[in-house]
């Protein structure tokens, strides 16, 4: 296998080049090769199996003149946004809490991240039982005598997103925690010294130093927790199925369902094409932010 | 960022005796904590209940006699279309999933990574580059062309197809994970290996591997839970036969047929949830130290 005698530059290089094949693989045929592909054949009018029949942007054409689609879209901005909004900032909130120099503190980082080693099927199917009409959460406020408390998004079409969402929060929020926390310990200690001496309260302190000071990990979690939100499907499948109707349908189970299940090829390529632009959008300000930093070193 | 995790407060020092802001933090901390602990209260207890009892209590409740026969029937007798052994069957399925792709992911990501810092080659970074930047790829825009390349191999539907695939999109973290490790090892280790003689492989395994203990655990963390909690690849690449245990959970739990039996379910739900949940409770900091490699992606 390996060249023990003679380590020469030509047979090192071989080694190592050898040894890169799956990255190689990975990184060429999968990664820019699946990906062009799916992208050329989204303009095409595959149905059950792909061809190569060019019908330009007719899959595109459909797709956005289509309900579910929009629905879709509209779900996944809705839950996108409170998703972003509420993590960022319970995630801080919890992270400055946890920095107080309290105790059990990490008692506390551990009740508030375990949801985050579940998977989203078991965290649908938890929120699924929680918000259950008959039995849950619901049931339990009304036995307590209130009974016109009425508290079940899942089976609500106009809410049935904001129970996703609590289930979607419920198991991320403990990720931007972690790495909220992780950029305030790296903060100089002597800024909270100076501030101290200086008689600055300290919600302005965080507000107007800390929070600007860790830009790079409040970065860092936008981008997970944005990609994360693109990508949402099994929790909504374990959750809700999408419904009830279209209230909970999101672009990746639309990809599914007309790739998997209505032998629609061409329109699920369209549709994971879109999914792939939303992720760019978000990709390129953060991939020159991050250039820029290193830049200046 | 990732060291930093560990050390100890370094926040405003507090006061001496319990006064107003340490009251308000501490009760904000505890209704959180209540909020994040009442799913797992509320499933085991349901779990632990008669269906007559759900029907009358609330969810909240303890049980007031417990039984144990929904976590033997969510085991070992609930249906999942013709099949009627439980979760076992989806258990031993991720199990048999969960091992091959374990092993394999780490051993092709610790030679990317050793490649990636000792042997560099022409080009090695930009394929490096492309790797990071596929990890953000929606999965969705993947899976077609992966599963023709399967079906070509062979593959598609077998176990070792979905092996091969967690093995690829565990790709680029762990391999970051074992450059960045790698990387922080003076360099001269390696050199002087190479003077005396041993090549690529040698080193790898005589040397480096050796010393890799906690990024190898750090590794073995990330990639239980993940590929223990895939339900996409499984749903895709596997025959209801072989499904792991994520998705014959999701057909347990919302299959349309027949009365719900929630004990049952939230039996099931715990028993899927237990691998990864034992994972993180036994590792503690490393799993953060896990996510927190992951985190610094790119």
């Amino acid at each position: 296998m390996a060249d023990s005698k003679r380590p020469s530059i030509l047979s090192r290089n071989i080694s190592s080049k050898i040894a890169s094949i799956p990255m190689a693989l990975t990184a060429l045929v999968i990664f820019i090769g699946c990906s062009t592909w799916t992208v050329v054949y989204s303009f095409t009018g595959s149905k059950l199996l792909p061809k190569l029949r060019w019908t330009g942007l007719s899959q595109y054409d459909r797709l956005w003149g289509t309900d579910r689609w929009i629905v879709s879209i509209e779900n996944l901005a809705i839950y996108g946004f409170c998703m972003l909004l509420f993590s960022m900032v319970v995630g801080f909130v919890m992270a400055a809490l946890l920095d107080q120099r309290i105790r059990f503190e990490n008692t506390f980082r551990s009740i508030f991240l375990y949801p985050y080693a579940l998977s989203f099927v078991v965290t649908g199917l938890t929120w699924q039982w929680m918000l259950n009409p008959t039995f849950g959460v619901q049931k339990v406020v009304r036995d307590w005598g209130y009974t016109a408390f009425t508290f079940a998004p899942l089976t609500d079409s106009d809410y049935a997103i904001y129970g996703v969402l609590m289930a979607g929060l419920w198991q991320g929020t403990g990720l931007v925690m972690v790495i909220m926390l992780a950029g305030l310990r790296g903060i100089d200690e002597d800024i909270w010294k100076a501030t101290r001496v200086d008689g600055i309260p300290k919600w302005k302190t965080y507000i107007r130093i800390v929070i600007p000071l860790m830009r790079g990990a409040i970065i860092t979690a936008l981008v997970l927790v944005a990609t994360s939100i693109i990508k949402v499907f099994d929790l909504i499948v374990a959750q809700t199925q999408g419904g009830p109707g279209l209230a909970t349908e999101v672009p990746a189970k639309y990809v599914m369902d007309m790739m998997f299940r209505n032998q629609n090829l061409g329109q699920g390529f369209a549709a994971s094409t879109m999914m792939l632009a939303f992720v760019i959008i978000i990709l390129i300000p953060w991939t020159v932010y991050e250039y820029r930093e290193k830049r200046r070193g | 960022m990732v060291d930093t995790v560990m050390t100890e407060a370094r926040g405003p020092k507090p006061q001496k005796a319990v006064t107003g802001p340490k009251i308000i933090i501490y009760t904000t901390l505890t209704l959180l904590a209540i909020y994040y602990l009442a799913p797992l209260y509320v499933m085991v207890v349901t779990s632990l209940k008669t269906m007559p009892e759900i029907r009358l209590g609330n969810v909240f409740s303890l049980p007031r006699d417990v039984t144990f026969a929904p976590w033997f029937k969510a085991w070992a007798t609930a249906c999942t279309g013709l099949n009627c052994d439980g979760l076992s069957r989806g258990f031993w399925n991720s199990v048999q999933i969960l091992v091959p792709s374990v092993v394999i992911s780490i051993v092709v990501a610790s030679v990317n990574g050793y490649a990636l810092s000792f042997w560099r080659f022409k080009g090695a970074n930009v394929l490096f580059t492309i790797l990071l930047f596929g990890a953000f790829i929606p999965y969705q825009v993947m899976l077609y062309p992966i599963v023709i390349i399967l079906r070509e191999i062979g593959l598609y539907g077998d176990v070792w197809g979905l092996v091969i695939v967690h093995s690829i999109f565990g790709m680029p973290i762990l391999t970051l994970l074992f450059r960045n490790y790698f990387s922080s090892l003076p360099e001269e280790l390696v050199k002087a290996a190479r003077v005396d003689g041993a090549g690529f492989w040698r080193i790898l395994i005589r040397i480096l591997l050796p010393m890799s203990t906690p990024i190898v655990v750090v590794a073995i963390i990330l990639q239980v839970t993940g590929i223990w909690n895939d339900f996409l690849f499984g749903v895709v690449y596997t025959r209801p036969d072989s499904y792991p245990m994520t998705v014959q959970l999701n057909n347990i739990v919302n299959s349309t047929f027949g009365e719900k039996e929630y004990n049952v379910n939230m039996a099931a739900t715990i028993l899927t949830g237990l691998v990864p949940l034992l994972v993180y409770f036994v590792s503690g900091k490393l799993f953060v130290r896990g996510i927190a490699a992951g985190a610094v992606k790119g």
